[in-house]
């Protein structure tokens, strides 16, 4: 059985602790990690800077529904707002085009209420077994002689202290410091983040049913969407790519004119802003070093096309969870033996980040007029399946010129 | 001189991990930077939502 030490973050003076395995950051990265890591009977400690798991809220809260059995979560109204049936895709000119749950692959599904999602995670992974500190943050990490990382250095309440640990999860976001602090380059192009606000809007018309997309100038090389959460509110966000973003409060400004431009929105009262940095990079080479390994955004594991991270930060916390504790058996926290980690969320991850990647290389480069025609097509073609690969080859047969360079890829 | 108005600030994090030289902190919701490793290339007044960011 794993030692348990006395409860902690209730002692006046902050002592060193000992565990098997600390992860930093209390997302669904790392309490999916931890989860799967303390089910095999692993000490594990998540550490959390914030006073409370889940808020402030950074995130859409759209999520699809395919992926969350697969990981051992269990659906619980607590944290769905709405579930949607499909996707609606407006080009410039508001011609749209329906994706429904089929033809999307079962992308769509769930509006969420992220906060309730990320304290039901953490509620799993405590059950488990998983130690909880908030309030505490990772200042650095720990090194011994030899330069091998034994741990992070912590503050809690203002008062620093060590942990040591035999390996370290970094599951602390966009904004990861771990995984620079250990040497991983996760430095990212401007073409390769998106600027992200979103109000939740009350008192609105829209349509429950429909996750909607809005593509083109309105935001430059993202796009806008509104989620319905129902009761007539909604998420109603904007990301941009920064290499579009030249000057201070831009992205503030599209959202603005957006919601200014459109009837059904602009009555809307905001009852909540949500700010953010999204990460739309090709995946990393690599996420993990001798004690350490990355989850989730913190090691770029986003959907590049759609933004989206939850699922992949859960798809890959699971893999996490499972090889930590194979490693605490094998007591080998190598590199190497993290290759069992890299294979597993490559294998589930990799090739779908690589070609929306690549889409979204194409789509960002794409004119109002362009997205208009394509609008036209897609409402003649009916595609069985809507992928990037399948839109991809489409637009290659009308507008070769759009896909020039990445025929090799479609 | 950088500096984060807190009175726009959301302390989403977009600049910290935009920083291509890792100078910018999120300390719950206090932004500090560390002046001395900053090239001033911009991104982070650029990538900020609400324009929090100012370099000078």
């Amino acid at each position: 059985m794993p030692r348990r030490s006395n409860n902690v973050g209730v002692s006046d003076i902050m002592e060193d602790i000992k565990c098997d395995i600390v992860v930093v950051g209390g997302g669904p990265a790392g309490s999916m990690t931890a989860k799967w890591a303390a089910m095999h009977g692993s000490d594990v400690l998540v550490i959390e800077k914030r006073q409370e798991i889940g808020s402030p809220v950074r995130c859409g809260e759209g999520i699809s529904k395919h992926w969350i059995s697969d990981v051992g979560i269990r659906i619980d109204n607590k944290w769905i707002a709405n579930e949607v049936e499909g996707a609606r895709i407006f080009s410039p000119s508001l011609k749209h085009i329906v994706v429904n749950e089929k033809m999307a692959g079962n992308e769509v599904g769930y509006m969420i209420e992220r906060d309730q999602f990320d304290k039901a995670l953490a509620v799993d992974a405590a059950k488990a077994g998983a130690r909880y500190m908030v309030k505490t943050s990772a200042v650095g990490l720990l090194k011994d002689g030899n330069n091998k990382l034994i741990g992070v250095k912590a503050k809690h309440m203002g008062e620093h202290f060590n942990i040591f640990a035999k390996l370290i999860i970094g599951a602390d976001g966009f904004e990861s410091q771990v995984g620079r602090w250990a040497g991983i380059n996760t430095i990212l192009r401007v073409n390769d983040v998106e600027s992200c606000l979103q109000y939740r809007m009350a008192g609105i018309e829209c349509d429950t049913r429909y996750s909607d997309f809005y593509l083109g100038s309105a935001a430059p090389g993202g796009y806008v969407w509104v989620f319905p959460k129902g009761d007539g509110v909604a998420n109603v966000g904007i990301g941009i790519q920064l290499k579009y973003l030249k000057h201070k409060s831009e992205t503030k400004t599209y959202l603005d004119n957006f919601i200014k431009k459109m009837p059904g929105l602009k009555k809307g009262k905001i009852i909540d802003m949500v700010a953010g940095a999204v990460s739309v990079s090709q995946p990393l080479k690599e996420v993990t070093k001798d004690n350490i390994m990355l989850v989730g955004d913190s090691g770029r594991m986003i959907d590049p096309l759609t933004g989206g991270g939850i699922a992949s930060a859960c798809i890959a916390g699971k893999i996490a969870g499972n090889v930590a504790a194979e490693a605490l058996e094998s007591r080998d926290f190598s590199k190497q033996f993290f290759q069992k980690y890299e294979k597993g969320w490559r294998a589930e991850l990799e090739e779908k980040f690589y070609r929306n990647w690549m889409a979204k290389e194409r789509l960002s480069v794409i004119d109002d007029i362009t997205f208009d025609k394509l609008a036209d097509i897609l409402q003649d073609v009916k595609l069985e399946k809507l992928t990037a690969h399948n839109l991809l080859k489409v637009v290659k047969e009308r507008y070769p010129e759009v896909v020039k360079g990445f025929e090799g890829f479609i | 001189m950088i500096k984060s108005d807190k009175e726009l600030c959301l302390y989403c994090g977009a600049c910290v991990g935009t920083c291509p030289r890792n100078c910018i902190n999120l300390k719950e919701t206090i932004i500090e930077f560390d002046e001395s490793l900053c090239t001033k290339c911009n991104l982070c007044v650029r990538v900020c939502p609400v324009g929090a960011i100012t370099l000078e």
